[in-house]
């Protein structure tokens, strides 16, 4: 994968250095720092992951290990509307996958990529526990229930600026 | 008067901010705010019929309803006392309409001690939870029992855990009380990583103070100071809910030092989850919250001797603790004749997938699959016929005709070839087809395991591109014995219980539903119509009246046809959508 370098402006430095001393630097609090970092950023490029390693003074190895470990955390960017399908049991019994396919198709991406004008990132997680409202569709925070494939075109349009 | 409006994910999904306004607002337009309460409670669990709104004190039962109905529910309800009939539940058997939730198929069976507040009460008002007996048992604890009574009365009740093992819970407490040490942990497990499992999260937002009270019961009985809840950060509303029941209760001095004066001192923070299914697991777990990847660890040290910080730790489930206040509040001896002999109390079960009736349940154990499924579930969906019933999520089996007249319990469900679980339900009818079922749920422990050993993390890899194999009719007979090995070997040698249970789905398929691999692997067809490259749609020339109804909706340009002339599709540019069999009115369109 061919990696973008990430240059982190001064103030975006003191805002991971801040977020670190909430924690009091507690390397066991790693998990909840990056949480906060990802809410602060948007995602956890390796440059993100330096700066934490460095103040929380663990290796860099070390942060990269949790961050790939747990599909919370992400290195590339969300879409600007990134949009969830959930694939939990009960999603996918009532056809969560055509869906996913229709999503695939008209945005043409895979799964976990954006699209070039970086507008929509699509990802699949694993049930909000909405399932009596299956197939559901998550855009941002915005929860989409008992969506067809036929519907996603009109969701789609809702964004379309 | 009381209004109470469903404020669980699902409802809120679909709109119930919007409805509480409208509410609000259009009793202050008839000046009855004063004399009506609005409240959003936890979920009620019906949520197939969602969003519900609930009318105290004739307990008058809403579904579906709309922003838009508040003003008829108050102009017609609750100023001239009719009752709003378009929005009463319909009985699909008598065709009638149900006011009342207790005459609900959906309600008769179920007994709530678990949900005995979600759906009641404003969870974000603690006065709510004390108005219903709240902190009642914490009281009782401190002032007439030591801690081993308290675990006496636990254990007499014969309360299992909650959390899939099915664990004696006294027996669990006493351990970790006995083991010393000058600091100890209690553990609320709020993972629910089984993709269909929502009970946790409701309990969690319907009634979070129940929670804390028996956390801080378990704390007193084993010797414990703190509290940790390790709760998923795609739960949002759970953990906001939390967040105001523990500021609330360390301001009414019932977290914290010196509770009700009596020297017990307790406190409980939060710890987030990230996305990992198998931090579930309780030595992942504890790995976890140490800001350590989430990988399981070799029992023994058990938790109870070394868990959290290397201290003693002892690790519930939600719904475990959510048990606990009433057990002590009305005796072990009330809580011990519900239930079957081994497997006491009620179980709440989270009813998903091909069912009329979506939602959360809370039943007697010992009642049987087919009650549930078709008395309180309501039957198949479009009414087409069950085939199975998915337990225990990823590692539990498929239950099929056979199994719906056993009475449910821990044990009985292992029996049977699955398990209980965390209580997820997943009901499956004839368009399932249960080679992909079962390579739906390798799919997910091949992405949730965590790689440690080689059994799970190689293992599962194997049997899932076999499965994928036979799904697109390239399987021997061979693969089907090789399914059936390799799981064996998986099972015995994985280390932790996800690896140990994640070959039960292929399993309990190869059990009940050998005839369908079979159909894959020697004639080459999906009996159910679903593995893709097996299937091709083609148009019946008879039937086609050349409406080009098909052509309209297919995405790929696959039909061609002149109007009032016998389609046909391309099989080579096909996408095998199925787009093109809804929308034909003739029945012309067909899969082979
Ligand atoms: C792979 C795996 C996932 C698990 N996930 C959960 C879970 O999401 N919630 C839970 O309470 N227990 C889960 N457990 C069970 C816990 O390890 C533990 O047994 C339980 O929290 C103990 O609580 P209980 O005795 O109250 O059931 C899981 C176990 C395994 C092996
Ligand atoms: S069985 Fe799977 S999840 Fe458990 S330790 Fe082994 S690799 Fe990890
Ligand atoms: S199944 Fe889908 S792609 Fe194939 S012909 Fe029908 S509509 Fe077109």
């Amino acid at each position: 994968m061919s990696h973008v370098k990430v240059e982190l402006k001064p103030e975006q430095v003191t805002k991971i250095k801040e977020i670190c001393k909430s924690f009091n630097n507690n390397p066991g609090e790693l998990i909840n720092v990056l949480h906060q970092t990802q809410g602060a950023f948007g995602y956890l490029p390796a440059e993100v992951q330096e700066v934490v390693a460095a103040e929380l003074g663990i290796p860099v190895a070390k942060v990269y290990g949790v961050v790939t470990f747990y599909s919370f955390f992400t290195m590339l960017p969300k879409g600007k509307h990134p949009i969830s399908v959930c694939t939990g049991t009960a999603c996918y019994v009532r056809g969560a996958e055509k869906v996913l396919d229709e999503f695939k198709r008209i945005l043409e991406v895979k799964v976990g990529e954006s699209t070039p004008d970086g507008k929509f990132s699509l990802n699949c997680l694993r049930c909000v526990g909405a399932c009596g409202l299956a197939p559901v569709v998550l855009v941002g925070d915005k929860v989409y229930g008992r969506v067809s494939p036929d519907g996603v075109k009109d969701i789609l349009n809702e964004y379309a600026d | 008067m009381h209004i109470l409006v469903c404020g669980g994910t699902g409802c809120r999904a679909s709109s119930s901010d919007a409805i509480v306004e409208k509410f609000k607002s259009e009793l202050a337009a008839n000046n009855l705010e004063n004399d009506v309460q609005v409240i959003m409670t936890g979920c009620f669990g019906f949520c197939e019929k969602g969003p519900i709104v609930k009318v105290l004190p004739d307990n008058t039962f809403y579904t579906q309803v709309k922003p838009e109905d508040a003003a008829e529910i108050v102009k017609e309800h609750v100023i001239k006392g009719r009752k709003v009939n378009r929005l009463l539940y319909l009985d699909p058997a008598k065709k009638e309409h149900v006011s009342d939730s207790k005459h609900m198929g959906f309600y008769r069976k179920q007994i709530r001690i678990a949900l005995r507040n979600c759906g009641f009460i404003n969870p974000e008002n603690i006065d709510e939870y004390i108005a219903r007996d709240g902190y009642q048992a914490i009281g009782k604890v401190l002032t007439e029992f030591d801690p081993q009574q308290t675990i006496d009365i636990i254990k007499k009740s014969g309360l299992r855990g909650r959390g899939g093992g099915g664990f004696p819970t006294g027996l669990k407490w006493e351990i970790a009380s006995k083991n010393k040490a000058d600091q100890k942990y209690v553990v609320c497990n709020a993972d629910e990583g089984d993709p269909g499992a929502f009970m946790d999260r409701s309990v969690l937002e319907g009634d979070p103070h129940s929670v804390l009270e028996a956390m801080s019961i378990c704390g007193y009985c084993i010797g414990a100071s703190k509290g940790l809840i390790y709760i998923r950060a795609e739960y949002p509303l759970a953990i906001k809910r939390l967040k105001v029941a523990i500021a609330q209760a360390r301001e009414y001095g019932l977290l914290g030092n010196d509770i009700m004066g009596t020297g017990f001192s307790f406190d409980v923070e939060l710890r987030y989850g990230a996305g990992a299914f198998v931090c579930g697991e309780e030595t992942a777990l504890i790995h976890s919250m140490e800001g350590l990847r989430g990988e399981p660890t070799n029992k023994p040290p058990f938790p109870a001797e070394s868990g959290y910080m290397g201290k003693p730790t002892n690790v519930n489930n939600v719904e475990t603790f959510a048990n606990v206040c009433p057990i002590i509040l009305k005796g072990a001896d009330w809580y011990s004749s519900i239930g079957t002999e081994k497997s006491k109390g009620t179980k709440v079960f989270a009813l998903a997938g091909k069912i009329n009736n979506v939602g959360l349940i809370e039943v007697p154990m010992g009642i049987t699959l087919r009650e549930v499924i078709f008395e309180i579930g309501g039957g198949i969906k479009n009414g087409k016929k069950f085939k199975a019933v998915q337990t225990g999520g990823p590692s539990g089996g498929c239950l099929t005709e056979k199994h719906l007249d056993i009475p449910i319990d821990f044990d009985n469900l292992i029996a049977a070839g699955s398990m209980m679980g965390s209580g997820g339900m997943i009901v499956m009818d004839e368009d399932d087809c249960m080679v992909s079922v079962a390579k739906f749920y390798l799919d997910f422990t091949v992405e949730e395991s965590c790689g440690k050993c080689a059994p799970c993390r190689i293992g599962n890899k194997r049997l899932y591109e076999l499965l994928d194999k036979i799904t697109k009719g390239e399987g021997t007979m061979d693969d089907l014995d090789r399914l059936r090995n390799l799981s064996k070997v998986i099972k015995d040698t994985a280390l932790c219980g996800l690896g140990q249970t994640s070959p039960n789905p292929v399993l309990s398929t190869l059990d009940n539903f050998y005839d369908e691999y079979l159909a894959h692997v020697q004639d080459k067809k999906c009996p159910a119509g679903k593995c893709k490259a097996l299937m091709k749609y083609v148009i019946d020339p008879e039937a086609c009246v050349g409406c080009t109804a098909c052509a309209r909706n297919c995405p790929v340009n696959a039909i061609s046809g002149e109007r009032k002339k016998p389609h046909s599709i391309n099989t080579a540019i096909c996408i095998k959508c199925g787009a093109c069999i809804e929308k034909c009115k003739f029945d012309a369109i067909s899969i082979k």
